[in-house]
């Protein structure tokens, strides 16, 4: 996928997520660390064009939530979370890049409630590359690529990886 | 950027950025302190020793709730109805909790270095959490996360510590934090309780003991109070008085420190003796701010020894010695 690409299914999403909400009063999107978060912020952005609809964008960390520490990487580094709303009642659209097993959603689902009650809770990814292992589907999706579990889906972007780009590589063992 | 060590033994051989490492860490946990929700299940099933040899409440509570909040039991070891009255070694208590299969072990002890001497030979992560005149790494840190939130650096500060230094392991961890980060230190009480000596127990770092307390608090950033140990002050003869006279912290002479200083104490605090109510409740004092701290830096310590750690790793004291060298670290 290229950056023209990428900002395209950006724009539809946004369109997508206004359209299918029913008012945008509650709406809010959180976006999940890392890369879900300059996603959400374009998302948002790009709503902004659409009738000028301004919706808050929170950010949340789902480290802790995990239900893998045990087995992960020593240290898995804390970064802060940053929900600036009530999640009340909240219509919530959580963002991310790839959706893959699942279970960075069921964590993030885990952080969000911890918080409050929201209304509804969707899921917006860039990619959804299959292999789910809970029973977690997306409402909006960018694109469906079929893969192998020994490839990797790579999402690059500007602010975060200096490039724009999204890439299918082979696990290098 | 990660930490090298299974335990938490003491802030001394730590470098700047592991230090900036764990307070940045503690972040995250300081929001969750402001969530309705504070419980996590980050690690639950796992078990949490509070080995409390010298009698604590404060930091007692602040390490169960910290451990409880991130989802984890705790076992609970206090001095005054254990068998450590019954005669039992250090050592034999600590390999009995430890047989009941901890996680971790949060101990304080009134002997210096003992959280040491216990990590030697468990084969858990060993928390300090105060052990004699050594160190308080916990409240080095909190105290640190405090400053930082409300001066919005802990760099090239002006810090006056003032009261019993000579026995404060939390002046000491205080220094070993602040001084890495160009931090000055002016230490200020009763001579008895400030050695000229003190101002050589971190290399490098600029350290001076005054003894007439206007002159320490001038154009100081942070001024860190230390708790006058009302049982102490008829040993070095001083009465409560004298105390109070020469080196009592009232809004008068907080004048004297620089406009934005502010005021920290690890308590608890006795109101009216080091310290005056107006300043202990002003708006320059951090007291219960360091309170909150506390939690988020001790559920930051819990994560990182217990969900974090690193296979190899070991603690600061085996470094030194030249056998274990070779592969200490990472």
């Amino acid at each position: 996928m290229s950056a023209e690409e990428i900002d395209r299914t950006l724009q539809r999403l946004a369109h997508e997520i206004v359209e299918k909400s029913g008012g945008t009063k509650h709406l809010a999107l959180i976006g999940i660390v890392r890369r879900g978060v300059p996603l959400a912020q374009r998302i948002a952005q790009a709503m902004r064009g659409i009738d000028g609809v301004d919706v808050p964008v929170g950010v949340l960390d789902i480290t802790l939530y995990r239900d893998d520490l045990s087995k992960v990487a020593p240290q898995a580094v804390l970064r802060s979370s940053d929900i600036p709303f009530g999640v009340d009642n909240m219509d919530l659209v959580l963002v991310d890049d790839v959706l893959y097993t699942g279970r960075t959603i069921r964590a993030a689902m885990n952080g969000i409630f911890d918080l409050g009650r929201p209304k509804r809770v969707r899921l917006c990814v860039l990619i959804d590359r299959g292999h789910r292992e809970m029973p977690i589907e997306a409402q909006y999706t960018g694109r469906q690529v079929q893969t192998s579990d020994t490839e990797i889906i790579e999402v690059r972007l500007r602010e975060i990886d200096k490039e724009e780009r999204v890439v299918l590589v082979d696990r290098v063992e | 950027m990660t930490y090298r060590f299974r335990d938490l033994l003491a802030l001394e051989p730590l470098t700047a950025d592991e230090l900036r490492f764990l307070l940045d860490q503690s972040k995250p946990f300081q929001e969750i302190q402001k969530h309705p929700l504070k419980k996590l299940a980050t690690l639950r099933g796992k078990t949490v020793a509070l080995a409390f040899f010298e009698n604590s409440t404060r930091t007692r509570i602040s390490f169960g709730t910290a451990a409880s909040r991130l989802g984890a039991d705790t076992m609970n070891l206090q001095a005054e109805a254990s068998s450590i009255k019954k005669g039992e070694t250090l050592l034999d208590t600590a390999f009995n909790l430890s047989a009941m299969k901890p996680d971790c072990f949060v101990m304080r002890h009134s002997a210096s270095g003992a959280a040491d001497y216990v990590a030697r030979h468990l084969d858990v992560p060993v928390v300090n959490a105060g052990d004699g005149t050594h160190e308080h790494p916990s409240q080095g840190l909190l105290d640190a996360l405090t400053i930082r939130d409300r001066l919005g650096t802990i760099e090239n500060l002006n810090v006056t510590i003032l009261g019993d230094i000579l026995h404060s392991r939390v002046a000491r961890s205080n220094i070993h934090l602040l001084g890495k980060f160009g931090c000055k230190f002016t230490l200020c009480g009763p001579s008895i309780w400030v050695p000229r000596e003190l101002e050589k127990i971190a290399p490098g770092v600029p350290i001076r003991c005054v003894y007439k307390m206007e002159e320490a608090l001038e154009g100081a950033h942070v001024i860190i109070m230390l708790r006058v140990q009302t049982e102490r002050l008829n040993d070095p003869p001083l009465s409560a008085n004298d105390y109070i006279l020469l080196y009592q912290l009232d809004a008068e002479r907080l004048k004297r420190a620089h406009r934005d200083a502010i005021v920290l104490h690890p308590g608890p605090i006795n109101r009216g003796i080091e310290i005056t109510p107006d300043v202990a409740d002003g708006p320059q004092s951090c007291v219960l701010e360091q309170v909150t701290n506390g939690v988020a830096v001790r559920m930051a310590i819990l994560y990182l020894v217990i969900a974090g750690a690193t296979e190899s790793g070991t603690h600061p004291a085996l470094e030194a010695k030249p056998k274990e060298s070779a592969n200490a670290t990472d």
